[in-house]
């Protein structure tokens, strides 16, 4: 029993030190925001759950009680890091405007993707009819960017 | 054995935080800094999460919770000042 623990807390520890290395290796070397965040969300994720998981094994086989706070964290972690990389990536489209720039040493920019459905790209897309007032839709002529608002649809209804 | 596993996973995860200080000192937008700073703030979790592993106490993970939470509002926070100037609207 004592051998099975050891040799299931000494894989997790080595496999989150070293997921949480590659993560982080990944932000240093990956050439684009957008590529980067790729490694922090995921392998460094995984990392800090495999550490948490080793924890959870280890701590009560050596202290004798029983805690849940491992489970909590990992939890917590594993619903914030989606919507942090969602914000993070909202951020960076709405600051680097019409462009999409995914590796930036080989010059080639093009614009972002249509969305294929009836609305454009979220923080972009004004309703027809309407435009932006601050945070707050005003009646107007919509000003797009360059390059249309990324909906494939001509002549969007607007209810 | 899992003192060594430790050894190992402690030189990982410093590491890793080193790799983030440099993404955080160099990177060229906004974005890229506010996700260094979020990266940073999940390795000092698993920092501390093993530390406790290695002092055998379970005293550390509300500090690992608490860090978890003020890591992810302040990400958020940081987003939302980028993409709209203000926080609370």
């Amino acid at each position: 029993m004592n051998l099975v623990v050891e040799i299931l807390v000494t894989l997790l520890l080595v496999l989150g030190g070293g997921f949480a290395l590659v993560g982080s290796w990944g932000l240093t070397r990956l050439p684009s925001l957008m590529t980067r965040l790729h490694g922090p969300t995921k392998a460094t994720t995984l990392g800090v759950g495999s550490c948490l998981i080793a924890s959870a094994v280890y701590l009560p086989w050596a202290t004798g009680s029983f805690t849940a706070h491992e489970f909590l964290i990992t939890l917590f972690l594993f619903i914030t890091a989606p919507v942090s990389a969602h914000m993070i990536a909202k951020a960076h489209i709405h600051r680097q405007g019409w462009r999409l720039d995914p590796n930036p040493a080989d010059n080639v920019v093009e614009g972002l993707p249509p969305t294929g459905g009836s609305t454009g790209w979220a923080t972009f897309w004004c309703p027809p009819g309407r435009r932006w007032m601050g945070s707050s839709l005003v009646e107007g002529d919509c000003v797009e960017p360059p390059g249309g608002s990324g909906a494939s649809g001509e002549g969007v209804e607007r209810e | 054995m899992i003192g060594a596993a430790l050894y190992f996973a402690f030189a990982c995860v410093s590491l890793s935080i080193l790799l983030n200080v440099y993404r955080l000192l160099s990177g060229p937008g906004r974005g890229d800094r506010v996700l260094a700073l979020d990266t940073m703030v999940i390795n000092s979790i698993a920092l501390i999460i093993l530390f406790g592993i290695g002092n055998e106490t379970t005293l550390y993970f509300e500090i690992a919770l608490l860090l978890a939470m003020v890591g992810f509002v302040s990400t958020v926070a940081y987003c939302k000042f980028i993409l709209r100037g203000d926080i609370v609207e």
